[in-house]
């Protein structure tokens, strides 16, 4: 049962469309598979490898923007940006990873941080190249019903996960987790460990852009703070495994759906106070940070990680009453 | 040719001098113990073998190859292998996978990788343990599980840091027996080990060093009656 699991979900959502959701809905469910793909890929680098990235929206930023670019400079089709994304962002990839994979441990991950903003930063000053802070507008959609869209994202990811799992069972897969556990053990294995994270690098980085070029195609605008920003992407791509599970091939895809769900809900459900107060515009962080320390203190192996902890819980409360 | 020739090694640590024109070979089919009082330099000199410090003076050669300056990655493909003295498991891997992680080294695919692996276990005695997540073996069983990791990347020359420290009885003569089996197998060994009795009935040469300079060289029996050696050990 559990064998076939993958495939039940991924017929469930194949022919989700076919019952008429409304677009509202539509639109959540391309978020979180958009959001699961990009935690997917993140976990790859940093769930298997052990390489923990605070700078996601570099990629997903770069992958953006190579999308938006391609439209806006050489008058080509945004979608063209789904495969050039895998080469510009792999390039970038690699370059960035010359710099940030000499360090290690917390090391890595601020210089990670440091990345992500500093190309924030160059995408709102890069005007000739990018249009600054005014950001770059699709301005014919390709389609205006969402279902396309969705098959779309869809699609890409299916392919990630089957990209993450058969990597994660060959030998690749095995030097990674090998490097996570102890890089200096993995070197005197005979592991290139400065080699297989850099290929860990290129393959998160690249199904990232994947992501972010889908992104610019559908939402049909972009601007730096959106695609390159440090909450609602670096952070929440985090989240998204932190809550799912790190190292799981399914826990980002019930992260994404969670985080997806819940910004939505606080965000509707506040809204009424949000015109009143237009402070608690964040509030659904307040949410999300509670959330994250709950989940570091009771289930640090996210929610998939430490499923048979969370069935234990439940049946010992059902114990008592 | 030696299998193993460490040339005039010297490592400077700012002005300390770990190890100091160091020199000795070993010969294909022998165990060498190296052998000295706590921060005499053994495991530096082991560090400089296996890439992990880059010499600051001297050469060590590999099969008549020069490999300082190479990485420990590069050096393992080699065909020389090293077991930690603060051993250093896979965490939160099974005792197969960590093996299968080294195997891969020569296997060709998952399915060889898994074979050696599990071969590898028979041989060390942890095959009953193959599902263990490796965070929770004991002490003794880690120190198993390190040679095994060593042993699955099939190497020629196997440099053991320890393996024997905090060992029981039992757990200690199961170890210099899976030694000797490896030796049997024609793996050479240098080993670094604090237990005197487990040294001498094992080694066929030992080398003793002391504040980073070798003081002497030679066979068990030698070595035992070396006063520069019982100095170093007793005082004087």
């Amino acid at each position: 049962m559990k064998k076939y699991l993958p495939l039940i979900v991924l017929a469930v959502l194949a022919v989700l469309p076919l019952i008429g959701l409304s677009t509202y809905t539509m639109h959540m469910i391309i978020l979180v598979i958009m959001w699961a793909t990009v935690g997917m890929a993140w976990n790859l680098l940093a769930g298997y490898c052990g390489q923990v990235s605070f700078g996601h929206a570099a990629y997903f930023g770069v992958g953006a923007y190579t999308s938006g670019i391609l439209y806006s400079h050489l008058n080509m089709s945004p979608w063209w940006g789904i495969p050039i994304s895998i080469v510009v962002v792999t390039i970038f990839s690699f370059l960035l990873g010359l710099m940030v994979l000499r360090l290690r441990g917390p090391f890595f991950t601020l210089a990670t941080l440091a990345m992500g903003e500093v190309m924030r930063v160059t995408a709102e000053n890069l005007v000739w190249l990018t249009g600054g802070s005014t950001g770059i507008l699709i301005r014919e959609r390709t389609w205006i019903d969402k279902t396309h869209y969705y098959y779309i994202i869809l699609a890409i990811a299916v392919v990630t996960f089957l990209v993450i799992k058969l990597l994660v069972r060959s030998k690749m897969g095995y030097y990674f987790m090998a490097i996570r556990e102890d890089q200096d053990a993995a070197e005197s294995l005979g592991i290139n460990t400065t080699l297989y994270k850099t290929i860990a690098l290129c393959i998160s980085g690249a199904l990232t852009g994947i992501a972010g070029a889908f992104y610019t195609n559908y939402m049909g605008y972009i601007d730096p703070e959106v695609v390159f920003a440090l909450h609602d992407v670096s952070i929440v791509t985090i989240m998204i495994v932190m809550v799912g599970g790190v190292a799981t091939l399914s826990g980002p895809f019930v992260g994404a759906a969670i985080m997806v769900l819940l910004a939505e809900l606080v965000r509707s459900q506040l809204a009424d106070l949000v015109r009143s107060m237009p402070s608690l515009g964040a509030a659904h962080q307040v949410f999300f940070g509670i959330l994250l320390i709950l989940i570091i203190i009771f289930l640090p192996n996210g929610i998939v990680g430490d499923f048979q902890k969370i069935k234990r819980m439940f049946r010992v409360g059902g114990a008592c009453k | 040719m030696s299998l193993l020739e460490v040339r005039n090694i010297s490592k400077l640590f700012g002005g300390l001098a770990a190890s100091s024109n160091i020199s000795f070979t070993i010969q294909k089919g022998e165990i060498l113990g190296l052998i000295g009082p706590n921060g005499a330099g053994k495991t530096t000199l082991f560090n400089i073998v296996d890439g992990f410090y880059a010499p600051t003076k001297g050469q060590v050669l590999f099969k008549g190859q020069v490999i300082s300056g190479l990485k420990p990655h590069q050096i393992c493909k080699l065909g020389l292998a090293r077991t930690f003295q603060v051993v250093k498991p896979l965490q939160r891997m099974s005792v197969l996978d960590n093996v299968i992680a080294s195997a891969f080294l020569r296997a060709k695919n998952k399915a060889e990788a898994v074979n050696i692996a599990m071969e590898t276990l028979r041989f060390t005695g942890l095959d009953a343990d193959q599902d263990v997540i490796s965070r929770g073996l004991p002490l003794g069983k880690r120190k198993k599980l390190e040679i095994a990791r060593a042993l699955a990347t099939q190497p020629e020359l196997l440099l053991l840091d320890e393996s024997f420290a905090g060992l029981n009885h039992s757990e200690l003569n199961e170890s210099i027996e899976i030694i000797r089996n490896i030796k049997a197998r024609g793996i050479t060994i240098m080993i670094i080990e604090h237990h005197m009795k487990v040294i001498m009935s094992i080694s066929d040469r030992i080398v003793v060093i002391n504040y980073g300079q070798k003081i002497a060289e030679g066979t068990p029996q030698e070595i035992r009656n070396n006063p520069l050696v019982v100095e170093a050990y007793l005082g004087e």
